[in-house]
């Protein structure tokens, strides 16, 4: 027997389970038509890969995934696309989601199956590609896509625990239960995969001591394998993630720090069954069991089709006349649904009917006393009071400090609150306003980077205007000055030739620069070409000089002093020569209009 | 005497080594921005609206570090903001004048594809680049980078940009404030 750990805090809610757990899981009905929503992890929805009224098999996937947390999607039956359009979608919004409606043929045909058949020889690498395909996501309620789990960069590698999380905390919910129950040696053949993949040293298997015949069955499978299926002591929210891996490990897994770094993975069981019937069945994540309880006639365990609508699903179990709500997920941690309509999703894991007889409503809150119960109820030893306190003032800042992200939202503060306060709704009202903070800073950020940029562009666009029209008025100047002179027959020099001077002068400036030559210089080639280009200067500046005097002659302002840059001087000179033109014409103009202008 | 000839010419000494540290860093060091307006800048919107009567945000943020202007002149920061700036420079907080612009809910901004006629005038006045379009081309706004400034607006001759609420999306969708819910109880009492 290993030695366990405990976590803190936690409560005893009345579990409830009985009622769901005591019959086996029954095939849900083909539904005539299905709404697989294309979000069906916690990142982007997924981008539809078929048409409207296309014909798909079933487990043909239908919507690619979208980014890192996007989930590939598959066709739960085969049938016919008759729309893509938003549906009511399970989520507390209410809002609609883009959904892919399926109208099923009945025939539900298969695609070709295709399973990782050498799995035992693929790496990891290759096994985490293939669950990615294959749009398998944890199914314990985060839904965070496995693959990612599978290639999380390991601190210990290879990894010292697997923990297999069949604790199945949450009252009333009892479909882990059921699949260990009846479906042991396949969650093992998963477990196997995983371990393969994550290449873990040991398994070890967390199940609830309230669930002894899954316990049962889980050590028959599991002892063919070398798997260690631990009982852990019933307690809410032993299901968590990191309180699981207390418990079995001792390792208290920090904040902001992953569990791989610890050398600890946890899933699911129902994700390691579904990557099982993926890798040796070839079987994309297009079904999942759901706990159908609360105020109903038979409560029951449904293996039911991804997107199934809900109303049909709870239509098995005939709820009582009286319930007037649906709870997604267990009564401590789920959500009401806002339309029945919606199809079952990836997170499903149970639908809970509500009536006033069996959930009579929360009174009315009353004020905080600071008794501290919820301090010693939190599983993960934050202050609840404070927090709360926080979120009520809007201290988001301060919130914050006192860690409210790590607040797991399981609901056991707000069990044990005498004052009745809802206090999972003010941490996820804060969690919320932080998160629109967040995008509102970044799309600040973004705006000023664009407006920056916009600024930039406009004194880049204006300089560079600015010098296009220097070069323009420069050469105009130059082919001015070239015809004046050649009138004047002074310099029989024509445009090319000059044009051909000034550049090789330029070259020679740009050598100078770039090299200064020692007054010394003894190399005769240097010599040579030194007097060459001193030679070319001279002609230039006569050239020049004697343009200049036919500048002056034609009535012409005199160019500046010659300097040392005679390429300068002679733009400069353009420049000016532009300009004054520029100012005669203007002048005309003025001139004109002022003409043209009526008296008034 | 030679004493302390020694002991002034020691402090000389130290007193111009440390002056030539103290000068080296204050040339080497130069912090050559006021810090203060970054965190300013970093506090407003980036709406670059100017409803401060300033061209941006990064204008009114020098104005406010170099203290002639008033906090609360930034409605797209809301009355959040006024609190945060005067939290930053030591002031008190001052609501928005009675007749000077008020908060309003952030909006984005849509042209009707259909009447405008691309004379590229929203082009120029956007001030974050939002508004893609060419000559005599039909423009449109790019939702994401708009900041809802409304500069926009004026500009157009044929008046066919309209604010719009941005929509609700998951994405975006907040969890509410917890409260009671206030139903209403029979319509004849409050008579």
């Amino acid at each position: 027997m290993m030695p366990l750990f405990d976590f803190p805090g936690g409560i005893h809610p009345p579990e409830n389970k009985a009622q769901s757990s005591a019959t086996p899981i029954r095939q849900a009905p083909l539904p005539p038509q299905l709404h697989v929503a294309l979000r069906q992890s916690m990142g982007n929805a997924a981008r539809p890969c078929v048409a409207i009224g296309d014909r798909v098999a079933k487990g043909q996937l239908i919507a690619s995934a979208d980014g890192r947390l996007s989930a590939a999607v598959h066709a739960p039956t085969s049938g016919v696309v008759s729309a893509i359009a938003p549906q009511p979608f399970a989520h507390p919004s209410g809002l609609p989601e883009l959904a892919i409606t399926l109208d099923s043929d009945g025939e539900e045909r298969w695609i070709e199956r295709q399973p990782l058949h050498d799995w035992q020889q693929r790496s990891g690498a290759k096994i985490r590609d293939f669950l990615a395909q294959m749009g398998i996501v944890g199914l314990g309620g985060a839904v965070f896509p496995s693959h990612l789990k599978l290639g999380l960069k390991l601190g210990v590698s290879p990894l010292e625990t697997l923990v297999i999380n069949g604790a199945e905390c949450e009252p009333y919910i009892s479909c882990d239960d059921r699949l260990m129950r009846e479906r042991a040696d396949a969650i093992c053949d998963g477990i196997a995969v995983t371990r393969h993949a994550l290449q873990a040293r040991q398994v070890l298997i967390g199940i609830e001591d309230n669930k002894p015949q899954a316990i049962a069955a889980m050590q028959a499978a599991a002892a063919a394998h070398g798997f260690g299926v631990v009982a852990v002591p019933t307690k809410y929210p032993s299901g968590g993630a990191k309180q699981l891996i207390r418990i079995l490990t001792g390792k208290a897994i920090p904040h902001g720090v992953r569990a791989t770094e610890h050398g600890v993975q946890c899933f699911n069981v129902a994700t390691v069954y579904a990557i099982g019937r993926a890798v040796l069945h070839g079987e994309p994540l297009i079904s999942r069991i759901v706990t159908l309880t609360g105020a109903v006639e038979a409560a029951a365990n449904v293996e039911a089709l991804i997107g199934t609508p809900l109303d049909q699903l709870l239509a098995l179990v005939r709820p009582h006349r009286d319930s007037h709500e649906v709870v997604m997920g267990g009564p401590l941690m789920g959500f009401t649904l806002p339309d029945l309509a919606a199809g079952l999703t990836k997170a499903g894991n149970c639908l809970l009917v509500k009536s006033p007889a069996l959930f009579p409503p929360r009174p009315p809150a009353q004020a905080c006393i600071r008794c501290g119960d919820c301090a010693s109820a939190c599983p993960v030893s934050l202050q609840p009071m404070d927090l709360f306190w926080f979120a009520k003032a809007k201290n988001f800042d301060k919130a914050q400090q006192w860690q409210l992200f790590d607040c797991i939202e399981c609901g056991a503060c707000s069990y044990v609150c005498p004052s009745q306060i809802p206090l999972v709704d003010y941490y996820r009202f804060a969690k919320s306003e932080i998160w629109a903070a967040e995008r509102d800073k970044n799309a600040a950020n973004l705006a000023r980077q664009r407006h920056e940029f916009r600024q930039f562009r406009l004194q880049r666009d204006k300089a560079e205007k600015a010098q296009r029209l220097a070069d323009k008025a420069a050469q105009a100047a130059a082919r001015q000055a070239a015809s004046h002179s050649a009138a004047a027959n002074v310099a029989p020099a024509s445009d090319p030739k000059q044009a051909a001077i000034a550049a090789a002068m330029a070259r020679a400036a740009a050598q100078r620069e770039a090299a200064p030559l020692p007054e010394q210089h003894s190399s005769g080639l240097n010599d040579a070409k030194q007097a060459a280009i001193a030679a070319a200067m001279a002609r230039a500046a006569a050239r020049k000089a004697a343009a200049d005097e036919a500048k002056a002659a034609s009535g012409q302002p005199p160019a500046p002093p010659p300097s040392s840059s005679g390429l300068d001087d002679a733009k400069q000179a353009a420049i000016a020569a532009a300009m004054a033109r520029a100012a005669a014409r203007k002048a005309a103009a003025d001139q004109a209009r002022a003409n043209q202008q009526p008296d008034p | 005497m030679s004493q302390l000839l020694i002991a002034v010419a020691l402090m000389l000494l130290l007193a111009l080594l440390l002056g030539a540290i103290l000068g080296y860093a204050s040339v080497r060091f130069r912090v050559k921005a006021d810090p203060l307006v970054d965190k300013i800048d970093a506090i407003l919107p980036q709406t670059q609206c100017g409803q401060c009567s300033h061209p941006g945000c990064r204008p009114y943020a020098e104005a406010l570090a170099a203290g002639s202007d008033d906090i609360n002149k930034c409605p797209p920061g809301g009355e959040d903001g006024i609190r945060k700036l005067a939290e930053l420079l030591g002031v008190e907080f001052k609501p928005f004048g009675a007749d000077a612009p008020q908060p309003k809910a952030k909006a984005v901004a849509l042209i009707d594809e259909a009447t405008c006629i691309g004379c590229t005038l929203c082009i120029q006045a956007c001030p974050v680049d939002a508004i893609l379009g060419a000559a005599k081309q039909m423009h449109t706004v790019i939702a994401s980078e708009c900041t809802g400034c409304e500069l926009c607006l004026a500009p157009c001759p044929v008046d066919c940009i309209r604010m719009i609420p941005p929509g609700s999306e998951l994405t975006n969708w907040k969890w509410r404030y917890p409260t009671i819910p206030i139903r209403n109880v029979s319509s004849g009492a409050t008579r």
